[in-house]
């Protein structure tokens, strides 16, 4: 996912607002559906890379989608691919 | 095939051309391919034309659109009767009851949006949804309160909107998804518009075409009804001469 914010965030300060916008909206046991972690964040580019569940795919998007701050600063948060496998996923992105 | 998305409800100032060139520009990032912006009736010709010029050089199809808020009746026919052959898209606020009822009645209305966030105040119910499925309306619901709204405020939006297109699908009634937004961060992609709506109740295709062909169908209806060749629904002049 492509951060998109005038600033840049740290990983515990991005991580903070996807676990909040998560437990917003589908609350304490639907976070913990969800198995979320954080895999790769490159805070140069500000892309991020997490895991999922495959059924909770949709959820986390909308979660994802419901952020518009980081730290109290305006952000927003955009998927720009979803894959089963980090390899597969990197081939995505180079393409 | 590959879907052609619009966003109908981008609110823009057309004042601050800085603002809304970047929004314009965000939009045909994020994937649009078809924008409609409500018209301001104070808004000077120029600031229009520059508008439409932004949306052609970001490779955006701009839609005209203008968003009626009558006060009663009799105003919304008047205000019909003026607007429908000017503007491509037309959408009625319904704040009030009377109002809700005419504009779901009427085949000249394309989109019934209902700007109040408290559920007393919005008037979207089964009779509503029966008109409408038998004229060519369409349900507009906007995404920005769901951003904007934290807490109670967005549990009691989210299960009115619940409640609302339960009803529109029960009616077979076609649902708009719009952003609604007037800061470019609040824009998001159409896939992100999509999963928000599976928040009420759309889900899958219903909410990709919500956000796809449902807009679509509205802006190529409209436009093949207000070209010079439309005559009635069902018949176009296809050649002029005298050797037809």
């Amino acid at each position: 996912m492509q951060l998109d914010t005038e600033f840049v965030p740290s990983q515990k300060e991005f991580m903070d607002a996807v676990w909040h916008a998560v437990t917003q909206l589908y609350g304490e046991y639907g976070a913990s559906l969800t198995s979320l972690a954080l895999i790769n964040y490159d805070v140069e580019q500000k892309l991020a890379i997490v895991r999922t569940n495959l059924t909770t795919v949709d959820n986390l998007r909308a979660a994802l989608a419901s952020i518009i701050s980081i730290s109290g600063k305006q952000a927003a948060v955009h998927v720009i691919a979803v894959s089963g496998t980090i390899k597969a996923l990197c081939v995505k992105l180079r393409e | 095939m590959k879907r052609t998305y619009a966003d109908l409800h981008l609110r823009v100032n057309t004042k601050d051309t800085a603002i809304t060139t970047r929004t314009i520009q965000k939009a045909a990032a994020l994937g649009y391919k078809l924008i409609a912006t409500p018209f301001h009736p104070q808004a000077l010709p120029e600031e229009n034309l520059n508008l439409q010029d932004a949306c052609k050089q970001a490779g955006l199809d701009y839609v005209s659109r203008v968003d009626l808020r009558p006060r009663n009746q009799n105003e919304l026919l008047s205000q019909l009767r003026k607007l429908r052959r000017k503007f491509e898209i037309i959408c009625v606020l319904c704040e009030t009851k009377e109002v809700a009822r005419q504009a779901a009645k009427d085949r000249r209305v394309d989109l019934l949006n209902f700007p109040m966030l408290d559920y007393r105040d919005r008037f979207f119910d089964r009779a509503e949804a029966e008109l409408a499925s038998s004229s060519l309306a369409t349900l507009e619901l906007d995404i920005k309160p769901l951003l904007v709204l934290e807490g109670p405020a967005r549990i009691r939006f989210l299960s009115g909107l619940h409640r609302e297109t339960q009803i529109a699908k029960d009616y077979h009634m076609s649902i708009v998804v719009s952003s609604g937004v007037s800061d470019p961060m609040h824009l998001r992609k159409p896939r992100e518009m999509a999963a928000l709506a599976s928040l009420f109740g759309l889900e899958g295709t219903l909410a990709l075409e919500a956000v796809s062909q449902n807009p679509t169908g509205i802006v190529k209806r409209n436009r093949e009804k207000l070209s010079a060749k439309f005559v009635a629904p069902g018949i176009r002049v296809v050649k002029e001469g005298k050797d037809c």
